[in-house]
């Protein structure tokens, strides 16, 4: 029996049965059942996912599924990939959900959204399964509506909700759009419709048709994965929707934009000309540096989340653009090093980025804050969720023991490969890449180094924050699930190996960029290795030896107020908050940020030196938004009111466009 | 480069060191590094001035292993001059808490002793002894920089 | 085994070393300012009495605080016995490249940073902001200086870059070499918190920034922040030495030449660090919004021998 078509249809049957559960049972039980049944439609398309990158093939016809096209199924080592990053995600956000919706009942907790939930699993399950272009359009407007819903469940919670929801819908749709007519346009040409055909045809087709089919998908790609210059949906949506649905669209669902990319560019097209490659990685940079800048500044913590996911993806991004980059300049061994970074790096960040959301969704359920300047202490009121956060920043700062290292270190040994033979362009795009990717990790590090710090260590700073409590055990259940899997990707990231060398082998992108190994990772092509095993074990044994030791040499520790140069006490007003802890970095790209700033000096009555209050007020719009979307929904705006112009409510006006339309239509037919 | 030039020519402007006078029994644990933690309780800045010459580089504490610090965290001898007055009494008795075990005080002047010529003054409390313990006291108004360099010798044992 | 005899033998002496080090550069200084100044042992005495008196944990500190020195020991240690100081035959060469090195270092600034925050004072958040701010800019100038010298060898490990270059001198002294010295060299001052980025001196809480974090440790606690951050000036100064004057470094395990290799890394080492000491005096700590400046000036340093590099392959 294979296991890749009984976990797909395990996945279905229980997606539908948690829907249908949801919508009878009553409150009590809904979310429990509901949770339960995700975290199965997860566990169902991982284990599908898991039997694919191992070399099981699947691949069905199901021509009376669906009138005129039917539905086609195929799930090969690239496929089982993203099953398995996106299953093994919902397992968590399943686990999670059944306390972060469980009780109160309101917004996440409804029918509504519980059933829903489910059915948003199995739909991006499906995307990574469909093998042709009508079933892959289905499961992407399936995942676009059902996330779409989810992301307004709260709108009577929050005047933002809204406005997130319409820059979300609009956005995808306008994405969905442009891949509609790249997919359509490039299965006109091929022929057929199904993958495997399009694959066949790819190569004989001109020039500008596959430019033309590139540009159009990947447009449509890169905004459903939140690329900069596509990205203003992703802080407003991230930072509205619930927290299990922020992780799941974070970690899973921008993935599927990253699939699209990899499916079309280096499956279906089979590779392309460099100009598509350097476009890529532009955008790639331009995410990577933009997005980590403003997470950097953000003080708000899904923002702050939602702007890393940005620029994780720019990373991505980055390594598909190297990858292309290098195979067609002819040094296959290193491109498939650097889509391997890619692909590890969507697995990783999938893993922190999901724990990170959950734990932010429940520090906003524990204090009813996600604003980082006035949270603070929660070390102890929340001490398995500051735990469980600290896994998970450790791997989105990319420091050595976290499970982001392993693959920012895989993408810099591409990009530090110098190839002579790969030609002037590599030479001088390589280290301005390398650059890049070093500003961000660096960037990225104060960033998390300001979430633990500022949020959840020292004092509480606002009354919120004092009063904190600890989430329920299955939310703190969900997290563990998901730090677990962090830690074993940080430590044993060989196991990814032969998944790793399966997809890119079916790729054709070139050979195996692994050369085995149980414990550390060796590469193929690069002469480079690493253990992150024994660096840990080494950092970890060395701590504990060291604190021993230290102890045992020296006398009891003291528990004292901090040092308050003598005239006390400290207060938590005291203390650097998110807003200052970033001050300096701010200061630093002012340029590129733009920050608006305000200082009010109110002087007192009796002097204008005695002063009584001051202000300080700070805003950072988003330059990118600010300089291309208000113009163009200024545009829009003003064409709409044109429009309104043509429908004065007179028929015999619109009879007289009627009329002037058949003419049209009428010359056209007649010119042809 | 001017500065080369007067590097040069100036030479070692730190006076000889004198013999090493006897040890405080109480110092043994110090085993020759002192970290110093200096605090003004309300001197008339007079002693200041000599403390900073005894850190300067013609009396150069630091080669007999005496050092300022920053914060009294990171100090062994807390120096204090002057009379404490009422509003530095408790910013006085903090620093010495903040210190970690074993610590020692050194008073520096006459006032630190007993009050010099601000005794019975408005907003003094008393002599630096009433506030915390003294272990040594450096007499003088202003001591000389020698003698309270001789003092902290003591402690450091160097 | 005699590997790893060999890693236990760097990291031990690095750690040894380093207090030494501090010393000897307090006593360069002080010479040059006309003072007297310490023994050279005196940074050793200093630590033997700190690790004997008690530490001190704020009142809402947690775990961080108390975890941060042994996990900046930790780091340093692993360090010390990863790069090829002694010996280009290490254990560890397959585990730890230079990537990992610079890893492995902001690890130990993140941990410290942390403590920093921990400790719920205005000093630390602010000692931790610009530690962090500085370190997000050495990032890309530390790594364009690994990618300079791994073009050499088309590896990122340490061992093989400092065998090929003790193999070829010409490999060394080339415009490559030099501007990849030039631009490690200020990542390494702003890294180990020396002037002109920070003053290792300063008793002014308001310009410092490593001492900043740091105020709030005592006793042991102390003692180990204190030795990781010499071991740290040790290493980068360490670091310089083997890649730009690899001559020297043991190429075999043989008893004879790890002797050598050893006496002159220390002799290196101690070279570099008096050189540092002397440029000091010369030198006034720049105002914190100026250090961008600075980094910005050693990233194109950086750029410029990438450039060369591939230019002259």
């Amino acid at each position: 029996m294979n296991p890749v078509p009984t976990g797909l249809a395990a996945a279905g049957v229980l997606a539908a049965t948690g829907a249908a559960v949801a919508l009878v049972l009553p409150a009590r039980w809904r979310s429990a059942a509901v949770g339960v049944a995700t975290a199965g439609v997860g566990a169902a398309g991982a284990a599908a996912g898991v039997a694919a990158v191992s070399g099981h093939g699947w691949r069905a016809e199901y021509p009376d599924v669906l009138p005129l096209a039917g539905v086609s199924l195929a799930v090969d080592p690239l496929a089982g990939w993203f099953l398995l990053l996106t299953g093994a995600v919902a397992v968590v956000v399943g686990v999670y959900a059944i306390g972060y919706a469980g009780r109160g009942g309101h917004g996440p907790g409804a029918r509504g959204p519980l059933a829903l939930l489910p059915v948003f699993v199995a739909a991006m399950l499906l995307v990574p399964a469909a093998a042709d272009v009508p079933t892959f359009l289905l499961a992407w407007e399936l995942t676009a509506v059902t996330s779409l819903l989810l992301v307004l469940v709260e709108h009577r919670h929050g005047p933002a909700v809204l406005p997130a929801g319409l820059w979300y819908a609009v956005m995808t749709q306008a994405g969905f759009v442009t891949i509609l007519i790249g997919l359509v346009w490039l299965a006109a040409a091929a022929g057929d419709p199904s993958f495997a055909a399009i694959q066949d045809a790819a190569g004989g087709l001109s020039g500008p048709v596959r430019g033309g089919v590139f540009v159009l998908c990947v447009a449509g790609f890169a905004a459903k994965a939140g690329a900069v210059p596509l990205h203003p949906w992703l802080p407003r949506a991230h930072a509205e929707a619930p927290a299990h649905v922020s992780a799941l669209m974070s970690a899973a669902m921008v993935k599927l934009g990253v699939y699209g990319i990899v499916r079309l560019g280096f499956d279906l097209l089979g590779g392309g000309p460099r100009w598509w490659w350097l476009a890529l990685g532009a955008v790639g940079m331009l995410s990577a540096l933009y997005g980590i800048l403003q997470a950097a500044v953000a003080t708000d913590l899904k923002k702050l989340l939602a702007f890393s996911t940005s620029e994780n993806v720019g990373l991505i991004l980055l390594g598909l653009a190297a990858a292309g980059l290098l195979a067609s300049a002819g040094q296959p061994a290193v491109a498939a090093v650097a889509l391997a970074a890619a692909l590890l790096h969507a697995a990783n960040h999938a893993g922190f980025k999901a724990l990170l959301f959950c734990g932010a969704g429940s520090v906003l359920r524990g204090t009813g804050v996600r604003d980082l300047d006035r949270l603070g202490g929660l070390s102890r009121r929340m001490p398995a969720t500051t735990a469980l956060v600290c896994v998970g920043a450790l791997g989105a700062a990319a420091l050595p023991l976290g499970n982001g290292f392993v693959s920012e270190w895989l993408l810099l040994q591409a990009l530090l490969h110098q190839a002579t033979d790969a030609g002037t362009l590599w030479t001088v795009v390589a280290p301005v890449a390398v650059a890049v990717v070093a500003l961000t990790a660096g960037v990225g590090v104060a960033t998390f180094v300001k979430v633990v710090g500022t949020g959840f260590l020292a004092r509480p700073r606002g009354e919120e924050a004092a009063a904190a409590r600890e989430s329920p055990p299955s939310m703190v259940a969900g997290m563990v699930l998901a730090a677990a899997a962090c830690c074993a990707l940080a430590v044993l990231p060989a196991l990814a190996g032969p998944a790793l060398d399966r997809v890119t082998a079916g790729l054709r992108a070139g050979p195996r960029p692994f050369e085995g190994g149980a414990v550390d990772l060796r590469l193929a092509g690069v002469g480079s290795t690493i253990a992150p095993l024994w660096i840990a074990a080494g950092v970890v044994g060395l701590a504990v030896a060291t604190a021993v030791m230290a102890r045992l040499a020296g006398r009891p520790r003291r528990r004292a107020a901090a040092w308050d140069c003598g005239d006390g006490p400290l207060t938590a007003r005291m203390e650097y908050t998110a807003t200052s802890f970033a001050e300096p970095l701010q200061r630093v790209f002012d340029d590129v940020l733009a920050p608006e700033q305000d200082v009010d000096v109110t002087p007192a009555a009796e002097s204008a030196y005695l002063v009584r209050s001051v202000q300080y007020r700070r805003r950072l719009p988003d330059r990118i938004e600010a300089r291309l979307y208000r113009p163009l929904i200024a545009a829009v705006e003003v064409a709409g009111r044109a429009a309104r112009g043509l429908a004065t409510g007179s028929v015999h006006r619109y009879l007289a466009y009627m009329l002037a339309a058949l003419i049209l239509v009428l010359f056209a037919a007649a010119v042809r | 480069m001017g500065l080369v030039r007067r590097i040069r020519e100036r030479g070692r402007v730190a006076q000889p060191a004198t013999p090493r006078p006897e040890p405080l029994p109480a110092a043994a644990g110090l085993a020759g590094s002192v970290q110093v933690r200096h605090v003004d309780a309300g001197s008339c800045n007079g002693c200041e001035i000599e403390v900073g010459q005894a850190f300067g580089p013609v009396y150069d504490a630091e080669r007999h292993g005496v050092r300022l610090v920053a914060s009294p965290r990171h100090a062994d001898v807390l120096t204090v001059t002057g009379p404490v007055t009422v509003n530095m009494a408790g910013p006085l008795r903090t620093t010495y808490e903040a210190m970690p075990r074993p610590r020692m005080v050194v008073a520096v002047g006459d006032c630190a002793r007993d009050c010099g010529m601000f005794a019975g003054g408005p907003g003094v409390l008393g002599p630096v002894g009433d506030v915390v313990p003294v272990d040594v006291l450096v007499p003088g108004c202003p001591p000389e920089p020698a003698a309270i360099v001789a003092a902290l010798r003591g402690v450091s044992g160097r | 085994m005699a590997a790893y005899a060999v890693a236990a033998g760097q990291a031990v002496l690095v750690a040894a070393l380093a207090p030494w080090l501090l010393g000897w550069m307090r006593a360069v200084r002080a010479r040059l300012e006309g003072r007297a100044g310490g023994r050279f042992g005196q940074p050793w005495r200093d630590l033997r009495k700190q690790l004997r008196k008690e530490p001190i944990t704020p009142a809402d500190a947690g775990v961080f605080f108390v975890a941060a020195p042994p996990v900046l020991m930790a780091t340093s240690l692993l360090i010390a016995g990863a790069a090829p100081y002694v010996s280009t035959r290490g254990p560890l060469s397959g585990v730890a490249d230079l990537v990992v090195v610079v890893g492995l270092l902001l690890l130990g600034t993140v941990a410290l940073a942390l403590a920093g925050l921990d400790t719920g004072t205005a000093f630390g958040g602010m000692g931790a902001s610009r530690e962090m701010t500085i370190a997000a800019l050495v990032e890309p100038t530390l790594l364009l200086a690994v990618f300079a010298l791994s073009t050499r060898v088309g590896s990122t490990d340490l061992a093989a870059i400092v065998a090929a270059g003790a193999a070829d001198p010409a490999r060394v002294i080339s415009p490559v070499g030099a501007l990849a010295a030039a631009a490690l060299a200020v990542a390494v001052l702003a890294e180990s918190g020396r002037l002109p980025v920070d003053n290792p001196s300063t008793h002014l809480e308001l310009t410092m920034v490593h001492e900043a974090m740091v105020l709030e440790y005592a006793g042991r606690d102390l003692a180990l922040v204190e030795w990781a951050a010499a071991m740290r000036l040790s290493i980068l100064l360490g670091l310089l030495a083997t890649l730009f004057l690899p001559w020297g470094v043991a190429t075999s395990l043989h008893p004879a030449a790890l002797a050598g290799a050893t006496a002159l890394f220390a002799v290196k080492v101690f070279a570099l660090g008096g050189l540092l000491a002397a440029g000091e005096v010369f030198l006034a700590k720049v105002r914190l919004f100026r250090v961008p400046e600075l980094l910005a000036g050693s990233f194109v340093l950086g750029l410029l021998a990438v450039l060369t590099a591939s230019v002259l392959a």
